[in-house]
């Protein structure tokens, strides 16, 4: 298909998308509007389960088995990308140089490091109660880690960074959900169940089994980070190599 | 203003289709498609918005005291915020092996390799 | 008053998602959309959602730009070490 034929297709067919929104948009609730029926339901059940945070008993618990849906896409998707960024045989790794780091850069970097890992693990442990929970602890957790790259190089980073642990890390939270779930199924009622007391609204120990299945993807998310982050940076920064002559020669002998 | 926002999440969307099909660069094609994709939370937050409400947490108002968004739609929006971050790591870890077997992330000149 | 600023950070966002679309360079649009990332951060607070903002904050001004430049660089680098890399076939 031609340039131009291509335009006037995706042209047709966004306008055609563009209709169709604009007649939907008139016919939804307006914005602001007072009808939400499922929130009411969802910030009842929430209240009846002691969990402060309405969006985090959604997520861990109304919906939990939605979530371990989600998190399944999540561990595939770091599964894919770690098979497919893996060092070749043609490939090899070669340790990046030293870089020369300003003092102003390193000295904020490194106090910054501790100050937002702790922020992270926070955000993680008062997910039942605060804003937050696992998702976002988990990914700021991870990235604080990398504050250490720029803050003296990537050696230091691969230092306090062993991949494959993280890659455990990363498993283990995900066998935990899927655990914390079959132990509601053994305790007598549904998979995923909260058959954990309650507890008192507002306090660190409420929510059931809320704060556990919260650590659990915490550990995941944060595992998953990091070993994406790896992947990229020993990509971008060390693996070399294997140009685009060789791998492809190699295929074709192979198919020969 | 009633569907402004709804406006807004469709413009969102279209904007990062058209990028996605004239994109010259997959990279470029791949930050396209997260434009497409948070066009949806704009669209999920805003069905769930209310107004003069506050956010679902009852850790610092009392429960019922006054009127709360929708915490449904925030939590399949959150979810999914960190779910297409690693779906769009493993788009990118496809377009650097694009880049290895064929030296190039033009769909362009894919498409003539192929034939 | 709420509304104003509903209307100010969902123009921020419509201007920010169109300006990554027109920014054909991966490296500047990487950029672009870290300033995405932070405007819809704005947009989900003035909704009342602090947790979707929270993640969004995280994964869009900091996670996906990162892996967008690294990936530019893997892509870039090969074109450097290996002078056949863009040669036609």
């Amino acid at each position: 298909m031609s340039k131009k034929a291509r335009l006037w297709l995706l042209a047709v067919g966004g306008i055609g998308v563009a209709v169709l929104l604009a007649f939907a948009v008139f016919d939804l609730p307006g914005f602001g509007g007072t009808s939400h029926p499922y929130g009411d339901r969802a910030v009842r059940s929430a209240l009846a389960r002691h969990t402060a945070n309405a969006i985090s008993s959604v997520n861990f618990d109304q919906r939990a088995f939605d979530t371990l849906g989600e998190e399944s896409i999540l561990f595939a998707a770091v599964l894919g990308t770690v098979v497919l960024l893996r060092e070749t045989r043609d490939e090899h790794s070669e340790p990046p140089e030293p870089v020369h780091v300003d003092p102003p850069v390193r000295r904020y970097a490194l106090i910054t490091l501790p100050v937002t890992l702790l922020i992270g693990l926070y955000v993680i442990a008062h997910g039942q109660l605060s804003p937050g929970g696992g998702f976002q602890g988990g990914v700021i957790a991870a990235t604080a880690l990398h504050l250490l790259y720029i803050a003296v190089d990537y050696k230091a980073l691969e230092h306090i960074r062993p991949a494959a642990a993280y890659a455990v890390a990363d498993a283990a939270g995900e066998a935990a959900y899927v655990l914390l779930g079959t132990a509601g199924l053994l305790a007598g009622s549904a998979f995923l169940a909260n058959f954990l007391p309650y507890g008192t609204l507002n306090t660190l120990s409420s929510g059931g089994t809320v704060p556990l299945l919260n650590a659990a993807i915490g550990v995941e998310v944060a595992g998953a980070i990091v070993v994406l982050l790896a992947r990229f940076l020993d990509q971008a920064l060390e693996i070399e190599g294997g140009g685009a002559g060789g791998p492809r020669r190699h295929d074709e002998e192979g198919r020969r | 203003m009633s569907v402004l926002p709804y406006l807004a999440a469709g413009w969102i969307f279209l904007a990062g289709c058209y990028g996605l099909a004239t994109s010259r660069n997959l990279i470029h094609a791949v930050g396209c498609l997260s434009v497409c994709q948070s066009s949806t939370y704009v669209l999920l937050l805003a069905v769930g918005y209310r107004r003069g409400g506050t956010a679902p947490v009852f850790s610092d108002i009392a429960p019922g005291s006054r009127p709360v968004v929708d915490p449904v739609v925030q939590a399949l929006a959150l979810t999914d915020v960190v779910v297409g971050a690693t779906v769009t790591a493993l788009l990118l870890a496809l377009v650097i092996q694009t880049a290895k077997r064929h030296g190039t992330v033009d769909p362009d000149e894919l498409r003539e390799l192929r034939g | 008053m709420a509304d104003l600023l509903i209307v100010l950070a969902l123009t921020l966002v419509v201007a920010a998602a169109t300006a990554a679309v027109f920014t054909r360079n991966p490296a500047r649009q990487a950029l672009v959309l870290a300033l995405l990332g932070l405007a819809l951060a704005v947009v989900f607070t003035v909704l009342q959602s602090p947790d979707v903002a929270l993640s969004q904050l995280a994964v869009g001004s900091a996670l996906t730009p990162l892996m967008l430049l690294l990936a530019v660089r893997k892509v870039r680098g090969r074109g450097r070490h290996d002078g056949r890399a863009r040669e036609p076939r």
